[in-house]
């Protein structure tokens, strides 16, 4: 058990390390621009809007789109509503007057099979894609088209920001979100970016045509395309300064489902990329961000393990206690600290570097998107709160993975909007 | 894009110094802990050597004068406790071994010193002594030293002397011998010269030996003057 928890312990520090050296090496490279950019052309862009059951969010949504500094003549916004059973259609109707938008209605089937028909109805040079509870900044589709100078670049990714949190829940999320946003960045520099999130990435049009349209895969879209791109030798590049606003699960429910569609995804999608893996073709993808992600979900659910044998230790010898000298003496007052009982195994100061280096990577994460570093509650609150719940739904993803079951995007919706119980 | 092998390895060093700063770390405390140990160890000798000192010069004349030294008791569970959590927390260190068998000649040297104060001058210490193992899961004796903490927390002048059953120490081998321990028979406990196998609990060792109630701490002033307060509402 304990080689099994040094072995992936350094797998993780050597992970951390590997992203801290790659800044250390890019940060000068590393910018928010707070001018007004002047684009030498503006090429042709569509946004795909796929909603199912947003009447509350979709019009913030298209509002955020149609605010874009961007010119209007070359900015097209697709809104596909997928089968709504809530007034959605009602609210998009209000827009159907409005030239720049296109409004789309079909059975439904699925985010993929949404974006997909918007897909069919795209003529732009960029296509993109806006989740329905997401919104962009005015200055995000500029900024992100100054990285298609690169004519090698076929995709960008936004920086996605978590909006308003109001719990304890969200400013978990808040922290996280902050740090993957200084991981993304750093996987780019390695031109190993493994997902273009549902909200707002960019994609030239002609990815679509030469390695198809998106595909259903286990419901995280945005996850096999990007593996399928690697696998086709396209780019990915990641914006810092195009902020995307997200709403994020507000309950521990609703976060726990949405990770285990994630985890899953990633883990189903790997496997079915797994040519990708230990080939020095495919770069940094296959030795370094896929392996990662195994090394994580194994390292958390060790330690899962770990902590749950300790607790059934400490609650063994307690009710042992109790048996033999009773309630009251083992719950009574006489405490004393003497530092000599402070653990002090290679494991503690190893965990301890192993924090630190989050840490880092969170703080490098808030000056990306911020400006400077900036100590927060959200980052003990993330630490302990993904602590405790992150393994969870670990688990419960692998075990998804080994019973083969699938979850739903849509149901997931459904859920997320309390119009199901349970997805 | 090409990987570059050469940040792989850089990071694969600096991530192997990062290992060894957290072994290192760790290595030096538990030195500190060791030198902490032996420390106390070294104290508890000359304790136990000036208690025997003190004896031989004044057993010829007379008990008045006391040479238990009630420190003693506290220092040993201290000891007692630091091993016991060094034994799982410093495992395969072989000071920690060596410490716990200079430990167990103590507590017998400790243990013949106080049944002769106690034979010659009627002194007021109680000595038991209790055999456990590690070498098992014995779960009794992980209950068994649970009463006898809250026995010597009730009792201060009950001096309980632990051993390890499975310890390589000649000294402790020929006290298994006189009061025939089993290693099958384990915990086992040992008052007034009569050994009791399996668990007992703490009822059913006040009721083995009634002195030890005799050794509950006399009542100070501002006992007296709570309960007095307590009586009278």
């Amino acid at each position: 058990m304990m080689i099994l928890f040094y072995s992936l312990s350094f797998l993780a520090v050597y992970v951390q390390v590997f992203l801290l050296v790659t800044f250390f090496e890019h940060r000068k490279e590393i910018f928010i621009r707070g001018e007004d950019i002047t684009l030498e052309n503006y090429p042709t862009v569509t946004i795909i809007v796929p909603c199912y059951n947003e009447e509350k969010t979709v019009s913030l949504t298209i509002d955020s789109l149609l605010s874009l500094n961007y010119p209007t003549e070359k900015l097209r916004i697709i809104v596909v509503d997928d089968g709504s059973r809530d007034n959605t259609w009602e609210v998009l109707k209000k827009y159907i007057s409005n030239e720049r938008i296109t409004l789309l209605k079909k059975k439904n089937g699925g985010k993929h099979t949404a974006l997909n028909l918007g897909l069919e109805h795209t003529t732009s040079e960029f296509v993109g894609c806006l989740d329905s509870d997401s919104s962009v900044h005015p200055e995000a589709l500029k900024r992100i088209m100054t990285f298609f100078k690169d004519s090698k670049t076929m995709a960008v990714a936004p920086s996605i920001v978590v909006r308003d949190p109001k719990n304890l829940i969200q400013y978990a999320q808040r922290a996280e979100y902050d740090m993957a946003h200084y991981t993304k960045k750093m996987l780019a520099f390695l031109q190993g970016i493994h997902v273009t999130p549902g909200p707002f990435s960019i994609f030239r049009k002609k990815v679509f045509d030469e390695i198809g349209n998106y595909r259903k895969s286990h419901h995280t879209e945005d996850q096999e395309i990007a593996l399928r791109m690697h696998k086709n030798g396209l780019k990915i590049d990641h914006c810092p300064d195009a902020y995307v606003y997200t709403s994020s699960p507000n309950t521990v429910p609703k976060l726990y489902k949405q990770r285990v569609r994630w985890i899953y995804g990633f883990i189903k999608n790997a496997t079915d990329y797994r040519d990708l893996f230990f080939k020095p073709e495919y770069g940094t993808i296959g030795f370094f961000t896929l392996p990662s992600g195994f090394i994580s979900i194994a390292g958390t659910v060790v330690l899962l393990v770990f902590a749950l044998s300790r607790l059934y230790h400490f609650i063994f010898n307690k009710i042992l206690q109790v048996k033999a000298v009773g309630f009251p003496s083992v719950f009574g007052t006489n405490f004393s600290f003497d530092p000599f009982f402070i653990n002090t195994r290679t494991f503690l100061f190893i965990s301890i570097i192993l924090y630190i280096l989050v840490i880092a990577a969170l703080l490098n994460g808030r000056r990306m998107i911020y400006g400077r570093k900036m100590l927060s509650w959200d980052i003990p609150v993330f630490i302990l709160v993904y602590s405790v719940i992150a393994p969870f739904w670990l688990v419960k993803a692998c075990w998804n993975v080994l019973t083969s079951h699938e979850a739903s995007w849509t149901l997931e919706r459904d859920y997320l909007l309390g119009k199901t119980k349970s997805p | 894009m090409k990987n570059d092998w050469s940040k792989y390895i850089i990071v694969l060093f600096i991530t192997m110094a990062l290992f060894a700063v957290a072994a290192g770390l760790s290595n030096f405390f538990s030195n500190k802990k060791v030198e902490n140990m032996r420390t106390i160890q070294d104290k508890l000798a000359t304790d136990i050597l000036s208690s025997e000192t003190q004896y031989t010069l004044l057993s010829e004349l007379s008990c008045e004068q006391d040479v238990e030294n009630e420190n003693l008791s506290s220092e040993l569970n201290d000891l007692a406790n630091k091993i016991n959590d060094s034994e799982s927390n410093l495992k395969g260190n072989s000071d920690v071994t060596e410490l716990k068998r200079y430990y167990s000649v103590l507590e017998i040297k400790d243990y013949l010193l106080t049944k002769k104060i106690n034979q010659k001058c009627k002194g007021t210490l109680i000595p038991l002594l209790y055999f456990y193992t590690t070498a098992n899961n014995c779960t009794e004796c992980v209950k068994q030293g649970y009463v006898l903490t809250e026995l010597r927390e009730k009792y201060p002048g009950l001096r309980v002397y632990s051993f390890d059953y499975s310890l390589d120490l000649s000294a402790l081998k020929a006290l298994i011998k006189i009061y025939k321990i089993s290693d099958t028979k384990l915990p086992a406990v040992v008052i007034n010269e009569h050994t009791y196998t399996g668990f007992k609990t703490v009822e059913e060792i006040e009721k083995i030996e009634p002195a030890i109630i005799k050794l509950l701490p006399k009542p100070t002033i501002s006992d007296i003057k709570t309960t007095s307060k307590t009586i009278k509402k």
